[in-house]
């Protein structure tokens, strides 16, 4: 006899129980019929629930589309501002909006993951790591007009950038980096751990699996993420009010130190001045229409490059 | 002639399942092709196969869980208590009631070892918390696993070993006291001893159940199946009594199979 079945013989376990189920789980056909019934109930509560947001939105975009209807014209896109609205124009603000973003975009990406790899793959899980956690969400939920305040402070005064698209782009960046380091750092903490060792197993160094593995299978989480705080700060007006930017920019900007005035931002203060030219209500409305369309594009591009990486894996 | 009928009536009370022309594609790919066999009630059947050769979808198609794959298409008859599995009268959560399923990794719910237990019985409307306790007693002894945990029923069920996970998988499926359990490759992830447990918990299990099991070790499917379905590409290319398909098969790609030739 071998060891094998001479440990399967010792072990051998004899039946020590009777089984005899005191209970009867019988085919409730009713109960199922009712269960079912149930699961397509929440079926439509939840399509319900999608079927509101869209009406929500159905309207809002019906009504700023019956407001646009006329003034949306190429003239508009491409012409200069103006005080009298059949000649205004909103070229420079659309320009204003886009060199935000290319600000916004690079110093929120590289500084918010730099940030989530640090404390997800670096720092040490102590009670500083739960501190600064703690602190990074709970910026997330500050008031957007206190990042104004903190980027007039900084950025306008002591760096002396005063209106400029540079001090604008560094605010709204700071704005949005809380939610973006929250977000990278939840998809960075969903990469299973095999694959980390897997790669480490293999002799790569822990940059090498960062870069090769972890950033890879964490990007598609880290980009939806950055593409809805992004396309927030795009929208966002309160902190551009502190900060001063300009109501009427004649000059469309050259460079990242020109002043500037901003989609959202425009979209304010024609509405603030309806009272005195009824038309500004729908130059407001056309703005919008182009605001939403910048939105829709850069939304667009970002979902596609994400899918582009998501096939990879 | 009555004799035979009578005889035929018999064999037919007796079968758990009667697959009839199943086939079965992933979009284009067609998985299965044209299967027909017989499970008999408290038997063994194990399943044995080259990976990829459709034992796992075969296995999946008995209790309608590879629906949940949208591309799937399937035709044919799989006949259980009289009825198509696949007619328009049935209601899988009724099915697969009675058709307890156990998965290739342990798969315990992130519960207590208690609460994993009687998730089922607890969807089934049993409410009585002295019945549950007894229910989850009665069926963590069924599955051998009573010993080792009675002391932590409330521990979370990922403190236990690959085994007693597995095992604990089991006691769940029993819980809602199915008629056919089936197991797609139960002990691929476990130590051989552990293994050996659940082969030994299949064997008692097989006096009040029916039992389908897919696996992938041949030493396996001979020691604690009854009767051996061999699929290669797709196909049932042989399906007998364990022995015989060990010992003596009729078709050479089954011998070449279970004599390790190929696969």
């Amino acid at each position: 006899m071998n060891y094998e079945s001479q440990f399967i013989k010792d072990n051998k376990t004899e039946r020590k129980y009777e089984f005899k189920s005191n209970y009867k789980i019988e085919i409730d056909e009713k109960r199922i019929t009712r269960r079912i019934k149930l699961s397509k109930v929440s079926r439509y509560i939840f399509s319900l629930s999608l079927v509101f947001a869209l009406l929500v939105l159905v309207i809002l975009l019906y009504r700023i589309g019956v407001d646009s209807i006329g003034w949306l014209n190429i003239n508009f896109l491409t012409g200069k501002l103006s005080i009298f609205p059949e000649k205004a124009g909103i070229f420079s603000v659309i320009m204003g909006s886009v060199y935000l973003t290319l600000i916004v975009i690079p110093v929120t990406l590289i500084l918010g993951v730099s940030t989530a790899i640090y404390l997800e793959e670096y720092a040490s899980n102590g009670k500083i790591k739960k501190i600064i956690n703690t602190n990074i969400s709970n910026l997330a939920s500050v008031p957007s007009v206190i990042f104004g305040l903190l980027g007039l402070t900084v950025f306008s005064r002591m760096l002396n950038l005063g209106s400029s698209i540079l001090a604008g782009g560094l605010t709204l960046s700071l704005l949005v980096l809380p939610i973006i380091v929250v977000s990278s750092q939840e998809s960075i903490k969903a990469v299973p751990g095999f694959l980390k060792e897997a790669s480490l197993a293999m002799g790569a160094t822990k940059w090498t699996t960062l870069r090769k593995v972890v950033l890879p299978v964490a990007l598609p989480g880290i980009l939806t993420g950055s593409i809805l705080s992004i396309s927030r700060a795009i929208g966002e007006t309160a902190p551009l009010v502190v900060l001063g930017i300009p109501t009427l920019i004649l000059t469309t900007p050259n460079s990242i130190f020109d002043d500037f005035t901003a989609l959202p931002i425009q979209i304010y203060y024609w509405t603030l001045d309806t009272v005195l030219t009824p038309e500004y209500a729908n130059l407001a409305a056309a703005t919008i229409v182009v605001l939403l369309g910048v939105l829709f594009i850069m939304n667009s591009a970002a979902i596609i490059i994400r899918n582009k990486f998501q096939k990879k894996f | 002639m009555s004799e035979t009928v009578k005889n035929l009536d018999d064999y037919k009370n007796n079968l758990a399942y009667d697959v009839k022309n199943l086939s079965l594609w992933y979009g284009k790919n067609q998985a299965l092709k044209n299967i027909n066999l017989q499970i008999e009630k408290n038997q063994v059947t194990a399943i044995i196969g080259p990976s990829g050769c459709g034992k796992s979808t075969f296995i999946k198609t008995l209790n309608r869980m590879i629906e949940n794959i949208p591309i799937v298409r399937t035709e044919g008859e799989i006949i259980y208590k009289d009825k198509d599995i696949f007619d328009k009268s049935i209601r899988v959560e009724e099915l697969r009631t009675k058709v307890g399923m156990v998965f290739q990794k342990p798969n315990p719910f992130p519960k207590s070892i208690y609460e994993n237990v009687v998730y089922g019985p607890k969807i089934h409307g049993i409410k009585n918390k002295g019945l549950l306790m007894e229910i989850a007693e009665s069926s963590l002894k069924r599955a051998a696993l009573w010993d080792e945990v009675k002391d932590r029923l409330n521990d979370n069920a990922y403190g236990l070993s690959g085994g007693q996970q597995q095992r604990l998988c089991i006691a769940r499926a029993l819980a809602v006291q199915p008629e056919i359990i089936l197991m797609d490759e139960p002990t691929s992830a476990l130590d051989p001893i552990a293994t050996y447990k659940i082969e030994e918990l299949i064997d008692e299990l097989k006096k009040d159940y029916t039992i389908v099991i897919v696996t992938h070790s041949m030493q396996q499917a001979a020691r604690i199946s009854d009767n051996t379905a061999f699929f290669l590409m797709g196909e049932l290319v042989e399906y007998d009594r364990t022995k015989k398909i060990f010992s003596n098969p009729e078709d050479e790609r089954t011998e070449d199979y279970v004599t390790g030739r190929f696969g």
